[in-house]
């Protein structure tokens, strides 16, 4: 296998790049394995989003000859690129993780520009041609699984009210929003989704007052888009709504309470990653996926989901298994009556309009500003 | 659950409801700093302390099965960090608040070391005394929904009041606060009196962060605190060092948190992040309406390093 000999190669360089010649010695000794490092915004045990990539690191960290060095809670600033420096200089990694949406432009852009033969994989970033070849961006398309969800949700509800904790109105939010929504208004078309930003990834107190505000307005169904969706599980719960999870299963949570969720899949997808490296085969620089690619999934149903409602997201879900199921199909209208998606018009998956989006579709109560 | 929906009613509601269930850490972490500061030193680091007590209640609590031990050892956390800053203190020639800061660093980071295996566990919680039981409107059954320690924090204010106007304690507390000299003049140490007042403050501090993560919003995890201790130090300032005053303070901020999504649910969506700076606009303005540089600040404790 070459891949050892490459990364040798890598790391004499990086350490070259710093004048370090001195370990040069011990590094080259140590190069028999690769190093994989990831890089989370928050804590790596959040039950939420960074729980999902460290998840994913567990299952490289099971390979062999697979060495894994993680930071976390590192900002999305400047931060990001010492901390990817030190990862390439000092622990000798040659393959990066920068797991969060706001590493991409400008830090992996610009260390993806001086470490040339290194390759970075990040989440959710929007790769384009102009930027360096070794980078790449991965993302799911979790909105089908919050579609999931949304059928699911719209089959429980019984005031025909949902409510959606969200960061911010950031596309990948509003596409979560939107697919949650749509999947919903397929159950009960009269349903709608009641959704309050709280302006950060993590604001616990926050997401409390939101889920009860929520609750106080006879919403029955609620799921959210933050970093840590336990605050939201746990309160929901308490005040006898029923939820759907995201990021990760959080059905422990609140087993009676929890119906389905849209969960991150990563633990397959980055042993792929690796062994696609590993066999000298090229990742795509614009990957991505959804649940036919087994890049997100969905929660087991919860004992509360009723077998209706099971039937219809199972058959959904087969649809989405063989790729022949567009979720933003036209026509849709936004929330303030405009048509955003014309008649006749399916924007697939890969569509990169929907990676633009910044609109609520019909039926959600909320704005975007 | 309910199937009506009380619509532009909402609002009030919860930030009555807000004002009761965010408001407690605040008003624990400001009684105690008022103890603190009356006596004549300011303790930065309770922002540490708070979160140091919310990981050791949520960790004792998950450990014991029983959330009241929980809310003591996060009491004797506090008041262990409380000794700590006053006994820094008491070297010569070392400055409060710079103690204050470098403990509050210490507290969040060795809360988060400390309380990283215990994200995931659910440990037991506080109950809650259901004072809504006359209302047949779920709504407000929700937000009247008690919890023990806001009562006993509302009960510790006037409690407090009375004891600086009228107690032998709360003399010698002010006595140290307003003039060290006389004090000593009087036989007592000032150094004794301070590290009972700052571990007195950490105390309730601690319980204030047991608050956090054993009832609302009821778990641990990194984000849990976001400056509520730090807020809380400076709603002392702002009710000028009144025990009673800290009450009401504490109130209107655990209201104004609850503002934004309250608002944001019944479909005020535009400017949200105006609506959730909310409590900080409410400090900047009482803070320049009731300043005058004609006189010091009403109230402020005569040794405290900001008015010296």
């Amino acid at each position: 296998m070459d891949f050892g000999r490459i990364s040798r190669r890598h790391l004499l360089q990086g350490s070259a790049a710093l004048a370090l010649g001195s370990t040069l010695g011990v590094r080259g000794a140590a190069a028999a394995e690769t190093t994989v490092g990831f890089i989370y915004v928050g804590s790596r045990d959040d039950y939420g989003y960074n729980q999902a990539h460290a998840q994913g690191a567990a299952a490289l960290k099971k390979l062999p000859g697979i060495k894994v060095v993680e930071e976390e809670k590192v900002p999305e600033t400047d931060a990001v690129e010492k901390t990817i420096e030190s990862m390439i200089n000092l622990d000798g990694a040659t393959l990066l993780f920068p797991t969060s949406f706001g590493y991409y432009n400008p830090h992996v852009l610009k260390m993806a520009a001086k470490f040339p033969k290194l390759r970075f994989e990040h989440c959710g970033g929007l790769w384009t041609d102009k930027d360096p070849k070794n980078a790449g961006s991965y993302f799911g398309y979790i909105d089908e699984a919050q579609y999931i969800s949304g059928i699911v949700a719209g089959y429980s509800t019984k005031s025909g009210k949902l409510g959606f904790v969200a960061a911010k109105p950031i596309p990948q939010v509003l596409r979560n929003i939107n697919a949650f929504t749509l999947g919903a208004r397929l159950a009960n078309p009269k349903a709608t989704t009641q959704v309050i930003f709280t302006g950060d990834w993590s604001m616990p107190v926050k997401e409390a007052e939101a889920t009860n505000s929520l609750i106080d307005q006879g919403v029955d169904v609620l799921t959210c888009h933050v970093d840590g969706p336990k605050t939201m599980v746990e309160n929901a719960a308490r005040r006898g709504a029923m939820v759907c999870g995201y990021h990760v299963n959080q059905s422990p949570l609140a087993p009676k309470a929890y119906l389905t969720g849209a969960e991150w899949n990563w633990e397959a997808l980055y042993p792929k990653f690796v062994k696609m490296i590993v066999a000298g085969e090229a990742i795509p620089n614009f990957y991505r996926g959804g649940l036919k690619e087994e890049i997100v999934k969905v929660s087991p149903y919860g004992e509360m989901v009723s077998a209706e409602a099971r039937k219809a997201a199972d058959d959904v879900k087969a649809k989405f298994m063989s790729g022949d199921y567009t979720i933003f199909k036209g026509p849709i209208a936004d929330n303030k009556g405009k048509t955003v998606i014309a008649s006749g018009t399916d924007r697939g998956q890969q569509d990169p309009e929907l990676e633009k989006m910044d609109y609520l579709v019909e039926g959600v109560i909320g704005a975007t500003a | 659950m309910a199937d009506a929906s009380l619509g532009l009613w909402t609002v009030p509601l919860a930030v009555f409801g807000g004002a009761i269930r965010v408001s407690t850490p605040f008003l624990f972490v400001s009684l105690g700093e008022c103890i603190t500061e009356r006596s004549g030193r300011i303790n930065l680091g309770l922002e540490g302390t708070l979160v140091m007590g919310a990981m050791s209640a949520y960790g004792i609590s998950y450990l014991s099965g029983s959330p009241w031990l929980g809310v003591l050892a996060a009491g004797i956390t506090g008041a262990l960090f409380g000794a700590l800053h006053a006994g820094i203190c008491s070297l010569p020639r070392v400055n409060d608040i710079a103690v204050g800061i470098a403990l509050m660093l210490l507290g969040t980071g060795l809360a988060f070391f400390l309380g990283k295996p215990l994200i995931e566990p659910t440990a037991a919680r506080l109950p809650a005394i259901d004072f809504g039981w006359w209302s047949d409107v779920p709504q407000v059954r929700a937000a009247l929904r008690i919890n023990v320690l806001f009562l006993i924090g509302v009960a510790i204010a006037p409690l407090l009041y009375w004891a600086f106007k009228t107690t032998r304690w709360g003399l010698l507390i002010r006595t140290a606060g307003e003039s060290a000299d006389a004090a000593r003049a009087m036989g007592h140490s000032v150094l004794l009196i301070r590290l009972r007042a700052t571990m007195v403050g950490g105390f309730l501090a601690g319980i204030g962060g047991s608050f956090l993560s054993l009832f609302y919003p009821g778990s641990w995890n990194e984000g849990l605190s976001s400056g509520q201790g730090i807020t809380a130090v400076a709603l002392v300032i702002f009710a000028r060092w009144d025990p009673m005053l800290c009450l009401w303070a504490s109130l209107a901020f655990g209201g104004a948190a609850a503002l934004g999504p309250a608002l944001q649910s019944v479909g005020i969506t535009s400017g949200y992040h105006l609506f959730n700076a909310a409590p900080y606009i409410l400090t900047l303005a009482i803070m320049i309406i009731t300043c005058s540089p004609k006189r010091t600040l009403t109230g402020a404790p005569a040794e405290l390093s900001i008015t010296r």
